[in-house]
């Protein structure tokens, strides 16, 4: 019954969702509607379960002391002290909750994100060799779309931008649109297999 | 060990300095390098150009966290700016879970500069998960989507969006975002209410987008810090984008530049090597 159960439901949401996007019918847009609501209500208890998660394996390595598990013990103290905060205080854009957004949240992943700067350059500098022929066209096309998309590449030639506009709407477009019909082919195959009850590793337990 | 072969081993940190310098130096010694407009960003600024006060509200979607602020704040603050300064209403929203307080203070950085009202001028709706389903949802009712704005205000009591329901009474969507959402807004609201969409992403996702806009599915694309800057051009009002520029495009200088030396160096250590296997 776990297993039946979960798969069952799984077929007749999905199978009567697709029948109804393609039903104008004032029944199937009710319906539509209240199982997005329904989607809706159930995501967010996703989002609970989530933060438990969270707080179980934490809280596990701060028990056992596993390593760096004071690392774990300012994570559970950063999520507890923003929802007190965000509780009791309000989250106005006076409050504290803000500046705690504002004054550490936001300057940490700034920091982190702008670290990819260095290593970027790090790593082109080791690795983007002209080994072969299409590693040689893959360092001139982006060599070419670096200068043509800042103002130096335009006042070093006025053709950098003009090059990186035909790189960027003509292979680019080309090689991406392949990618994203593979992609949504994939996407389609995984939904009826799915459906269908062919793919069930989401219930989890091993099949 | 030979000048090329020491470039090959060249110690990261030295690599690291140079970055750093070539972001430092440009904010203390601006370049003031011009700044050139690009087809995709104009297409988004001329479609909101054509706008009048009368018409229904700009729905702007501020779909990124901090990590992505740098690149995205700078081009949210541009187009905000552009649409309070020609007394547009403005909804603002967000889809990502730690965006709603980098969309709370750009419609707010906004508003203030142009003297607009919370409720009559702009409504910030807040943050709701479930990506697809809201937009979707937003589709049917946009106050069932969201019953409330960000500060527990009830959608029917705030008069500017009390009789805006579906996208019908939206003029146009611009989505910013450093992730997939830019595609749901794409799948979900263009493809099925065929509502007009723009987006603004980082420059390392915005050749994603050229597909969509080849199709007419996004109607304009803001890419990048550079594109950014690109919009502060075109609304006349500098910014924190054109100021980066510099820093960016002598960043950039840098790289190639490294990329140039790794390469030289290479292939005379790999003449060198064939030419000792010949002698040999």
């Amino acid at each position: 019954m776990r297993r039946q159960v979960p798969l069952a439901i799984c077929f007749f949401l999905g199978v009567t969702m697709a029948i109804q996007y393609f039903i104008p019918h004032r029944v199937s847009l009710v319906y539509g509607e209240t199982i997005r609501t329904w989607y809706l209500i159930v995501f967010t208890f996703a989002l609970v379960l989530g933060t438990g998660s969270l707080i179980r394996v934490h809280w596990a390595r701060i028990r056992r002391r596993a390593s760096g598990w004071w690392y774990s013990l300012i994570a559970m103290g950063g999520l507890v002290l923003t929802l007190a905060v965000g509780f009791f205080g309000g989250i106005g854009q006076e409050g504290l909750f803000m500046k705690l957004y504002n004054y550490v949240q936001v300057p940490l992943e700034g920091t982190m994100f702008s670290l990819l700067a260095f290593y970027i350059a790090s790593a082109a500098y080791r690795a983007f060799r002209a080994r072969t022929l299409e590693a040689t066209l893959l360092l001139l096309a982006a060599g070419i779309v670096m200068l043509g998309r800042v103002p130096i590449g335009q006042s070093i030639w006025a053709g950098f931008p003009r090059i990186t506009e035909w790189i960027l709407e003509v292979p680019n477009l080309a090689a991406k649109r392949g990618i994203m019909i593979g992609v949504g082919l994939g996407m389609i195959s995984t939904a009826v297999k799915i459906i269908l009850g062919i793919e069930r590793s989401w219930i989890g337990g091993g099949d | 060990m030979g000048l090329f072969e020491r470039l090959m081993h060249i110690d990261r940190r030295i690599i690291f300095l140079c970055i750093a310098l070539a972001v430092l130096i440009p904010f203390i010694f601006p370049l003031r390098l011009p700044t050139y407009v690009t087809r995709r960003v104009k297409d988004v600024y001329d479609r909101i150009e054509t706008l009048t006060p009368d018409d229904p509200p700009v729905l702007i979607s501020i779909d990124y966290d901090p990590a992505a602020m740098p690149e995205l704040q700078p081009m949210t603050l541009a187009v905000l700016r552009h649409c309070f300064s020609k007394d547009l209403k403005v909804i603002t929203m967000t889809l990502h879970q730690a965006g709603p307080g980098l969309a709370l203070d750009a419609t707010s950085e906004a508003a203030e500069e142009y003297g607009k009202v919370n409720g009559i001028d702009y409504v910030f709706l807040g943050f709701k998960p479930a990506i697809a389903m809201v937009i979707d949802q937003m589709g049917q009712d946009i106050h069932r989507a969201f019953p409330e704005d960000y500060f527990g205000t009830p959608l029917s009591e705030i008069p500017m969006i009390a009789d805006i329901h579906t996208y019908d009474d939206i003029s146009l969507i611009v989505t910013f975002a450093a992730s997939a959402i830019t595609e749901a807004w794409v799948a979900y609201a263009n493809g099925p209410y065929q509502e007009p969409v723009a987006a603004g992403c980082t420059a390392v996702s915005a050749t994603d987008y050229y597909p969509f806009l080849q199709t007419g599915q996004l109607f304009g694309l803001i890419g990048g810090l550079k594109g950014a800057a690109e919009y502060e051009y075109l609304i006349g009002v500098p910014g924190r984008a054109i100021i980066g520029m510099d820093a960016q495009s002598i960043a950039h200088l840098i790289i190639i530049v490294f990329v140039i030396i790794g390469n030289v160096a290479f292939f005379v250590q790999r003449r060198g090597a064939a030419g000792g296997g010949r002698r040999g």
